[in-house]
């Protein structure tokens, strides 16, 4: 997943929370809960990034942590929170 | 009801489980309950808001309006519309639309009086609209008994238009007493009948409900019944979350606890907003204990959602008093808050429905006072949809005493469709 470039699903709403965020899917009308700032700063900069690797950079997570944040945005995207981006979006 | 100057400033735990996020609060509810009216057609004898008439103060049309404004603003996704009986307001249908153009998505909870076919396709017709048909009955008399002469009848009606029109997954919304607790099979039954999902809720002696709670809580026995029926078939069946005092009945290490929060949201997570704009902390707890402000009054809900004194409170560390020494706290967490105020038991000991047994001895105590009720919109005077249950349990001088409310929800789980 590191490589690849995804994004916020479009169905989906972020509310900013004390604590993080909580996502809401208007399709499927699932709540999740995104339990750390850092979570949210890289789940709302991956349309912006080339790949996850760089949206977790520019997050400033430290790279030992990246397996753990895979781990839950391979959790998000179960849900439908996040999608793998089209070529098209990648390019624009 | 006090309105801060400023949003208290609370210290949260980084990475803290959800609990414990939820449990100090969030910038907006979850689980929003919002009755619209408390004008009923009928006057169910456990009915939580003490409903029957209309209250002359009850929000209008522009001023609903700007209440789903400010819940699209604030990011609420979600509102849960009760009453009384929400489609008996003539602009029900309108703030229905309006609701759902707002990105604000609707389940409403009705008895069915005005879901003819006409309506069941207009419903069918729309996304984001959710559909509760309350009963208390898997056949007309054990339903009848609590809800009213022909109330039965009603519902299943509603249910075949709603299941001619195409609507997909309606609800069926059951308040668990121990009269229906032995129908579950039939409940569940006549749900996979209308291609409907059922879900239970638990009896709180909140409004007319506690008038008659002593005669239709769930005895002892049947609350294991009840938690081995939801075991078995938990999968397929909501429960608003509302049974998580049951969560003792499974180990101290908290597996067989049943699946959803476990926390009282009162406050927290869950709110209510009321016919006149009063905020309560949960649609259980209508009475002034538990009055948070108004939205009119105070500006607006967002204000008293995220400035009112009583839900900083709730929103504080709370001790689990008698109940901390229990092994079973972690799961049962001491259960809920209104059942616990309305058979005056102290807040911080256990529910009156323990399954430990020490409900038993709590209520047995010569210390135990009753709160006076809080709101009560009941009929005055009785007409021919009145239940038998109230004619045979409404005593002389209770008519404009007691109230607290039953048919909304803890209702609603602030887990409802939420992995954690
Ligand atoms: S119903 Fe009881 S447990 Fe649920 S939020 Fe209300 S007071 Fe708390
Ligand atoms: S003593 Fe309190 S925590 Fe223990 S089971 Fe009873 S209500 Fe729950």
């Amino acid at each position: 997943m590191l490589g690849e470039p995804w994004t916020l699903s479009p169905a989906v709403a972020l509310r900013p929370e004390p604590f993080g965020a909580m996502a809401y899917h208007f399709g499927n009308r699932k709540l999740t809960f995104l339990k750390r700032m850092e979570l949210v700063q890289v789940v709302r900069g991956l349309a912006d990034h080339a790949d996850v690797r760089a949206a977790l950079v520019a997050a400033g997570v430290p790279e030992a942590q990246w397996p753990g944040y895979v781990d839950a945005l391979a959790g998000l995207a179960a849900a439908d929170m996040i999608r793998p981006r089209t070529m098209e979006g990648a390019v624009a | 009801m006090t309105i801060l100057e400023s949003r208290p400033e609370t210290v949260r735990p980084q990475g803290g489980t959800l609990i414990q996020q939820f449990e100090l609060g969030l910038d907006a509810p979850i689980c929003l309950t919002w009755e619209l009216t408390y004008a009923c057609n009928l006057e169910c004898a456990h009915c939580l808001s003490s409903s029957g008439r209309r209250d002359p103060r009850e929000l209008t049309t522009e001023q609903c309006e700007a209440v789903i404004d400010e819940l699209q603003r604030m990011q609420v996704f979600y509102v849960n519309i009760g009453g009384g009986e929400p489609t008996i307001r003539p602009d029900f249908w309108h703030l229905l639309q309006y609701a759902v153009d707002h990105q604000v998505g609707v389940k409403f909870s009705t008895n069915g009086v005005r879901l003819n076919p006409e309506r069941a396709r207009f419903l069918a017709s729309t996304d984001y609209v959710d559909v509760q048909i309350s009963l208390d009955g898997a056949t007309a008399e054990v339903n009848d008994y609590v809800r009213g002469p022909g109330s039965f009848d009603t519902a299943i009606t509603a249910l075949q238009n709603l299941q001619d029109a195409g609507f997909e997954d309606a609800k069926i919304s059951v308040v668990c007493t121990r009269q229906n607790i032995g129908q579950l099979d039939e409940f569940k039954a006549l749900a996979d009948r209308f291609g409907a999902t059922l879900r239970l809720t638990r009896l709180r002696p909140s409004g007319r409900g506690a008038d008659v709670w002593d005669e239709l809580h769930p005895l002892p026995e049947q609350q294991r019944e009840l938690y081995d029926w939801l075991v078995a078939n938990g999968g397929d069946v909501l429960t608003g979350d509302s049974f998580f005092h049951l969560s003792a009945f499974g180990g101290t290490d908290g597996g067989g606890a049943l699946p959803g929060l476990n926390l009282c949201g009162a406050g927290r997570v869950v709110c209510l907003i009321d016919p006149i704009g009063d905020v309560y902390a949960c649609p259980f707890a209508i009475h002034d204990n538990f009055l948070a402000g108004n939205l009119l009054a105070d500006g607006g809900f967002q204000t008293v959602w995220q400035r009112s004194e009583l839900f900083a409170e709730l929103r504080s560390p709370q001790t689990g008093g008698a109940c901390s020494s229990c092994a079973f706290f972690d799961s049962c967490r001491g259960g809920c808050m209104a059942a616990k105020f309305f058979t005056g038991l102290p807040l911080d000991g256990p529910d009156p429905e323990c399954v430990q047994g020490y409900g038993e001895s709590a209520l047995a105590s010569p210390d135990r006072v009753l709160p006076p009720q809080g709101q009560d919109h009941s009929k005055a005077n009785p007409t021919r949809n009145q239940p038998v249950m109230l004619t045979l349990s409404r005593r002389p001088g209770l008519e404009d005493g007691p109230a607290a409310p039953p048919t909304s929800a803890c209702a609603e789980s602030p887990l409802a469709g939420f992995t954690p």
